[in-house]
């Protein structure tokens, strides 16, 4: 790590490792919120198996972020005390659940862009950033496989779940500029080759979703105005309701143990 | 989900639990197909590291023996103990069998 800090900031590498934790640890929340709701006992399994993977790599990317930042900060401290515009999560992990349809397809845009991300990462000159990414990537080449299954039997499966999953691809679609979105500290970070250029992703992210898109005769909507802010730390409404609950028992009892 | 028996039929699961053994029975899911069924499987019985390959089988499609012809189909061999390997005295050198 401390030849990555000769060449780079603290603050740039400390704001990719919360981006990415942060993103990973919301979407994992939202998953959890399933346990008990899903639409079948052993989908409700399933859901659980993945918010459990995503909030693995939270833990990996926090502890490493509360290393480069160097103040005693673990993963625990950097996720449950801090509050919404500290988080730098993606906006579209923190829209609330919906209904299967959004999660499956939330599921699906978010994994065919992390699946190549974390595929590339693991050559980052960042050795940390690199193992993480090697863990993560088999995860998400899992998550990509389930939601693609699900997508594909609703959006072709009777007229309300086609209905249903294609509301939720256009509800989503402008939340899906913002993985591209590349700011000072990204930029500084891609020219060490600790990140990557997201740029580089967008063919491999467009012909994954053609392909399951096509196949579940869902529309693929015209590229249009995107929302931005999350990684800036302009959030929704809703995340501060999700941290409310997540941080509730460590915010009551910090550093309580169990 | 009893009124989805038709929709998601039930299957068997076989899980390896690693090379060189053979699968053995971890349980049922249900699920329209074989692949949700495998991916079920996956998230079902495997998820505490217990598997190296899964086999799923339509549970409709296996026979079973029937209760109760127990008696000729299981009791015949009760009493053939010659059957064990049991009656060689094993050189030392050999070791744990």
């Amino acid at each position: 790590m401390a030849a990555e800090l000769e060449i780079v900031s603290r603050e740039a590498l400390f704001d990719l490792a919360l981006r990415l934790g942060d993103t990973s640890l919301v979407l994992g929340h939202r998953l959890s919120e399933w346990a008990g709701h899903g639409p079948l006992l052993e989908e409700d399994i399933a859901l659980s198996n993945l918010g459990l993977d995503l909030i693995g790599q939270a833990r990996s990317f926090l502890s490493y972020a509360g290393e480069v930042e160097g103040k005693g900060r673990d993963e625990d401290k950097l996720a449950f005390f801090r509050n919404a515009p500290e988080y730098k999560n993606l906006l579209m992990v923190e829209l609330p659940k919906g209904d299967f349809a959004f999660t499956m397809v939330r599921q699906l845009l978010f994994s065919a862009f992390h699946l190549p991300l974390f595929r590339r990462m693991i050559n980052s000159t960042d050795t940390t950033i690199a193992a993480i990414a090697a863990k993560a990537e088999k995860e998400m080449s899992y998550h990509l496989r389930h939601s693609s299954q699900w997508v594909v039997r609703m959006g072709d499966g009777t007229e309300e779940s086609h209905a249903r999953c294609q509301k939720a691809v256009d509800d989503l679609w402008p939340y899906t500029g913002e993985v591209f979105e590349v700011d000072n500290n990204a930029r500084e970070l891609i020219e060490a080759g600790i990140w990557v250029d997201p740029e580089y992703l967008r063919d491999e992210w467009n012909g994954t979703l053609d392909a399951v898109l096509n196949e579940a005769t869902l529309k693929k909507p015209e590229s249009g105005w995107m929302q931005s802010g999350g990684i800036s730390g302009t959030h929704s409404e809703h995340l501060g309701h999700l941290l409310a609950e997540m941080q509730s028992v460590q915010r009551a009892y910090p550093g309580l143990k169990w | 989900m009893s009124d989805n028996k038709d929709m998601m039929p039930l299957w068997e699961v076989f899980v390896r639990s690693k090379n060189g053994l053979s699968h053995t029975h971890a349980g049922s899911v249900h699920a329209t197909d074989a692949e949700m069924a495998l991916q079920n499987a996956r998230d079902i019985y495997t998820r505490r590291a217990e598997g190296v390959s899964i086999w799923v089988v339509p549970s409709a499609e296996i026979t079973a023996s029937d209760p109760s012809s127990k008696g000729e189909m299981f009791e015949p061999s009760g009493t053939k103990i010659y059957r064990h390997p049991t009656f060689y005295d094993i050189p030392e050198e050999v070791g744990h069998m």
